[in-house]
């Protein structure tokens, strides 16, 4: 809502300046979002008229002019404006006035003395509209300072307003709200009834009383359609951003803006018969005042005449019966509408009006019949006419109850306490009328008010107008609870240290993707589709989190990254149930394995490096070859927990790098996070007081043979007091035939209750190496 | 040259001379050695009248004593030399750079979101969770935003074919929450949002922090008392002004806003608080009464407050980044920054 200072001031007038004014209003709930001047300073510009006018005798384009200023004197004025012309009034910068980047001096122009400017539009600072001189009108006051004339020393109020507060969507509104907060007195119009000129009526009824409760309206004979629009209301108008659309309309606007309720003027000559405000049928069009076609549904209300819709009810008038140039008699109608008939319906057609948006917060149903008779008031004033009587049909008609206010309940919630009589008189300087009633106080709301129907209600009001800031902060009490911290889960935090600690950064993608990516990468084809994305490649909710992941790997490489570690903690979202978003941790590494450096040889990441990196986030991972759709078979492993799946981890599948466009394949890791986020409580064991022994034994295996198996054999055939078995050293080559391999196995043996003697040492060994042999037909390296 | 005195003489000079261990030797087999000069004299000691053999031996021997004297004398200097020596071969570069992982970061979303977290752990706020796609009502119905309602249209919700949502705001979280417990409860509930809005100042996509307390006796005084609180340890000033503003929630009444005073250019006004001063950073209010019914809470017995704040909002101000798009553009140069 936008609106001129002088506008309030005219209704009402507190002892605040402007900036106290929008601190006022800003606190008592109404954000004033910004002031500005509408005009930029600048002074010593009066009124001129163009007394005389001749060629310069030295420049085909420029003129010398005498310019009446309001003195005895006039002055002479060089001037090289196309539009300069004797009789017009201009504005006439004297010498020594000051314009925007400016000051006026008295100078030759091309040898005449030239004293004075006269100034375009654009030279003030008014507008962008720099083409000629800026005309007045041919009534303007010569020598009249063009600031007082044009009342330019104004400033323009932006309000952001909240949904609740749809009162404030008019002049009278915020003048009202300006003393309730100041409680200084606002001077409001009550407009009287015009008198009736005409007999004439129109036909009226209402169809849906409900969604229609109130309709008033009035035939206005032989008005002048094309009559000026006084300058008083056009200034109020393009100062309140409105653009100047004929009088008629004018009025209609002036009205929506200072008493809130919408008006519409139809061409009574563009009417079948009588009106009807009722449901539209389904099917039915309207081609609205924007010039839209719009087909109409079941829930919208129309005012229709006796063939068509005319209007969209409480949205937009129709462009058939708009009131144009040769307008002869129009219908004006006032009407409230139920907020329930209305809300919704312009947003389902992409419209937001400003009738709509009052209509679906609510018009004040008390003064529906004074705006008629404001606008016919007025659209008699300026276009002439002839008014008949007010048809009105009215049915129920909200009805505001009176709401029990306990100011127990009050201190209670805003945690200080008010009196009786502080919190009547609030009450009352916002319209409410106020009735005790034993320990509470029965408070009903005024007709504008459509936000106040609970106790609650009552208390933000009584909060609002003491002041949010006078209420005292207080340190917050409450019971001393320890809050549970498990020792058994790993929080999320953690194990993104963990990764961060190994040189991962964490990275946060849209939780929407490319329904591409999801085909290429997803294990099920159906992600959930978006119904309303807000672009094709954020169409679809990611069923894993590597999409957003190689998009990060390709943004990054694009910007002369050749090096990309990264990981992201966020849900995906599982087809088929909606309910299913498990939390996930997806990893990314591309690149080399550590940054370049001096100390180490640069080369590029391994599954191993890769691998090494996901042992750290828990404890009792198993890997099993298996094979996903978006990774390479033989380079990816199923990563299982206690024979439970937990994710995946491989390279990106080889058909896929020409898909994504990458030059090399990523490796690529995704776990369910609850998978990863248990852990045993430590239980400490005895260490042994006897020395441990250690004996490495190298198996000769074939190819085939996993290491992790034959690692199984020997732990099995381990006796109880074998520590540990470890690998340390796998080599192909010279000493080992073709197709086989050697693993070599560090084996750590110590007892809690002696010293191991040699034989003991040896037997476990040879079990071990025998089992070794019986199973996988290794043998002992020599 | 009989005489242990030029002998000495002789031989202190050239163990004088000696740069190395190796000379030493020579030096020392010359005059102390089996064939040595001054061995060559005792030998010849017995060939000395007795009278003389006494005094004569006792010089030679004096002799012997300052020579060996001298050698340890002169190995301990040719030791500390060569300590020296290796000491400057072995001393390293002490500037090339340590060897190893490098270290990333967590996002500077994440970070915040801890932050936050952090601080309101200190206050006893207990952390929730919610789903992130959600029905109507939990997004809306519960939360007293009734269908049509207007607020509504300023949520610019995603739909999923389904008839789901993604949710708008964290607010959803309150009320699982309060439907699986009983007051007193104190909460915080940070995660992603989704509106249907994209350009310079918004992504489609976002991070908030709900917070609920809910208890027989909660004010709006002790919002006001926590939140202040808050804002003064997020931002580490004590001295930061902070204002309440009357808003409109419906899900909250009374309701507020939330500003502190700028904390780019300290009130004097700039870009990033429109020339104000002030930057609003919060919403927040009283629980409704109707909140508290679709939960089955009894609102004449319990009372509460709740609150939503943007994380991208508050990182920004914490770091001056002026874009929010950097943090969902994932660059690596960016994100590091963070470390």
């Amino acid at each position: 809502m936008q609106f001129p200072e002088s506008w309030l001031r005219a209704l009402v007038n507190p002892p605040l300046d402007a900036a106290q004014l929008a601190h006022a209003l800003t606190m008592a709930g109404l954000e004033v979002e910004g002031i500005a001047d509408l005009a930029p300073g600048f002074s010593g510009v009066v009124v001129g008229e163009v007394l005389y006018c001749e060629k310069h005798p030295g420049a085909d384009r420029l003129k010398i002019c005498r310019v009446g200023v309001g003195e005895s004197d006039s002055l002479s004025i060089v001037c090289g404006a196309p539009n300069v012309a004797v009789g017009l009034k201009v504005p006439c910068a004297r010498i020594g006035a000051k314009l925007p980047g400016m000051e006026i001096q008295a100078a030759q122009v091309r040898g005449v003395e030239s004293h004075g400017m006269l100034c375009s539009a654009r030279e003030l600072g008014l507008s962008q509209d720099g083409e000629g001189l800026y005309v007045l009108p041919t009534g303007a006051p010569v020598g009249k300072d063009l600031r007082d004339y044009l009342a330019l020393d104004d400033k323009i109020f932006t309000l952001k307003l909240t949904p609740n507060r749809a009162d404030c969507l008019s002049m009278i509104g915020i003048a009202r709200e300006v003393a309730a907060i100041t409680g200084v007195a606002a001077n409001l119009p009550k407009p009287a009834p015009v008198l009736q000129d005409t007999t004439d009526t129109w036909r009226v009824s209402v169809a849906d009383a409900a969604a229609c409760p109130l309709y008033c309206g009035r035939i206005i004979k032989g008005v002048d359609a094309r009559a000026a629009t006084p300058p008083w209301m056009a200034a109020r108008l393009e100062r309140a951003g409105l653009r100047l659309l004929g009088a008629v309309v004018d009025v209609t606007n002036y009205v929506l803006l200072e008493m809130g309720q919408p008006l519409h003027a139809f061409d009574l000559g563009k009417l079948a018969g009588g009106l009807r405000v009722r449901r539209a049928q389904a099917g039915e069009t309207l081609r609205l005042l924007n010039e839209q076609e719009v087909t109409l549904a079941e829930d919208m209300l129309v005012i229709a005449d006796e063939q068509a819709p005319q209007a969209l009810a409480g949205i937009m008038g129709g462009v058939h019966s708009a009131v144009g140039e040769d307008t002869k008699d129009v219908f004006l109608e006032a009407a409230f509408f139920a907020p329930e008939a209305i809300v919704g319906r312009a947003r389902r057609l992409g419209l937001s009006t400003d009738a709509s948006q009052r209509f679906e917060r609510g018009v004040d149903y008390a003064a529906t019949r004074a705006a008629l008779e404001r606008a016919s008031a007025l659209l008699v004033q300026i276009c002439g006419g002839r008014p008949g009587a007010v048809v009105e049909v009215k049915g129920r008609l909200p009805e505001r109850k009176p709401i029990p206010l306990r100011l127990e309940r009050l201190a209670r919630i805003l945690g200080f306490a008010m009196d009786v009589g502080t919190a009547t008189r609030y009450l009352e300087r916002l319209g409410a009328r106020v009735a005790p009633a034993g320990d509470a106080l029965l408070v009903t709301p005024p007709s504008f008010r459509f936000d106040l129907a609970i106790e609650e209600d009552l208390v933000e009001e009584l909060a609002r107008l003491h002041g949010y800031d006078a209420i005292d902060a207080k340190v917050p009490r409450g019971p001393l609870a320890m809050l549970p911290v498990s020792e058994t889960r790993v929080a999320e935090a953690e194990l993104a240290e963990r990764l961060m600690h190994r040189d991962y950064q964490e990275v946060i993608t849209y939780s929407f993707v490319d329904p591409a990516w999801e085909a290429a990468l997803g294990e099920n084809g159906a992600p959930l589709a978006l119904q309303n994305p807000i672009a094709s490649h954020l169409a679809v909710m990611r069923t894993t989190l590597w999409g957003g992941l190689i998009d990060t790997l390709k943004y990054n490489l694009d910007h002369q990254q050749s090096r990309v570690r990264v990981f992201e903690l966020g849900r995906v979202f599982l087809g088929a149930q909606a309910q299913a978003q498990p939390r996930r941790l997806g990893g990314l590494v591309y690149g080399a394995a550590q940054e370049e450096q001096w100390g180490l040889p640069t080369r590029a990441a391994d599954f191993f490096d890769v691998k090494g990196d996901v042992q750290t986030l828990a404890a009792g991972l198993e890997f099993a070859r298996a094979s996903h759709p978006a990774l390479h078979p033989g380079q990816s492993v199923e990563v299982l927990r206690g024979g439970r799946h937990v994710g995946w981890l491989g390279a990106l599948h080889p058909r896929l790098l020409q898909r994504f466009d990458l030059p090399a394949a990523p490796w690529l890791f995704e776990f369910a996070l609850d998978a990863l986020a248990s852990r045993d409580a430590v239980r400490h064991q005895t260490l042994s007081r006897f020395p441990s022994v250690r004996r490495d034994l190298a198996l000769v295996v074939a190819e085939e043979v996993a290491a992790a198996v034959l690692l199984e054999v020997l732990r099995s055939a381990a006796e109880a007091w074998v520590v540990s078995v470890e690998l340390f050293d796998l080599y192909r080559g010279k000493g080992v035939e073709g197709g086989k391999k050697s693993l070599a196995f560090r084996v750590v043996m110590q007892d809690t209750e002696h010293t191991l003697t040699e034989a003991e040492v040896e037997g476990a060994v040879a079990r071990m190496v025998e089992a070794a042999q019986n199973c996988l037909q290794a043998r002992l390296r020599s | 040259m009989n005489n242990p005195n030029d002998i000495v003489a002789e031989a202190l000079a050239a163990i004088l001379g000696c740069a190395d261990y190796y000379a030493l030797e020579q030096v020392k087999a010359r005059y102390l050695g089996k064939q040595g000069v001054l061995t060559g004299l005792l030998k010849s000691l017995g060939q000395m009248p007795a009278e003389e053999r006494k005094s004569a031996g006792a010089r030679i021997n004096e002799a012997k004593a300052a020579l060996e004297a001298a050698l340890r004398e002169r190995r301990e200097v040719l030791a500390a030399a060569e300590l020296e020596r290796r000491l400057a071969q072995e001393a390293l570069d002490i500037s090339l750079p340590g060897r190893g992982i490098g270290r990333g970061a967590r996002h500077p979303v994440s970070q915040t979101l801890a932050r936050i977290e952090a601080l309101f752990h200190s206050l006893g706020f207990g952390v929730a969770d919610g789903p992130e796609i959600e029905t109507d009502f939990y997004n809306f119905t519960a939360l007293n935003i009734p269908e049509n309602h207007p607020a509504r249209a300023m949520h610019d919700t995603f739909y999923l074919q389904s008839g789901e949502l993604l949710r708008t705001h964290t607010s959803p979280v309150q009320v699982h929450y309060m439907l699986e417990h009983r007051p007193p409860l104190r909460i915080i509930a940070p995660g992603r949002v989704y509106r249907c809005d994209s350009d310079v100042t918004h992504t489609p996509m976002f991070h908030q922090v709900e917070g609920l307390w809910v208890d027989e006796n909660v004010s709006f005084a002790d919002l006001k008392g926590v939140l202040a609180d808050f804002m003064r340890a997020f931002f580490e000033r004590d001295d930061l002004p902070v204002r309440f503003r009357p808003s409109f929630f419906p899900f909250t009444e009374p309701s507020a806003e939330m500003d502190i005073g700028c904390v780019i250019c300290g009130g004097a006004g700039c870009r990033v608080c429109s020339h104000t001063g002030w930057l609003e950073v919060l919403g927040c209010g009283m629980v409704h009464p109707n909140v508290f019914r679709h939960v089955g809470i009894d609102p004449e017995r319990y009372l509460g407050f709740a609150f939503g704040m943007g994380a991208e909002r508050l990182a920004m101000l914490r770091h001056g980044v002026d874009d929010l798009r950097l943090f969902f553009q994932n660059d690596l140069r960016f994100l590091s920054q963070f470390r």
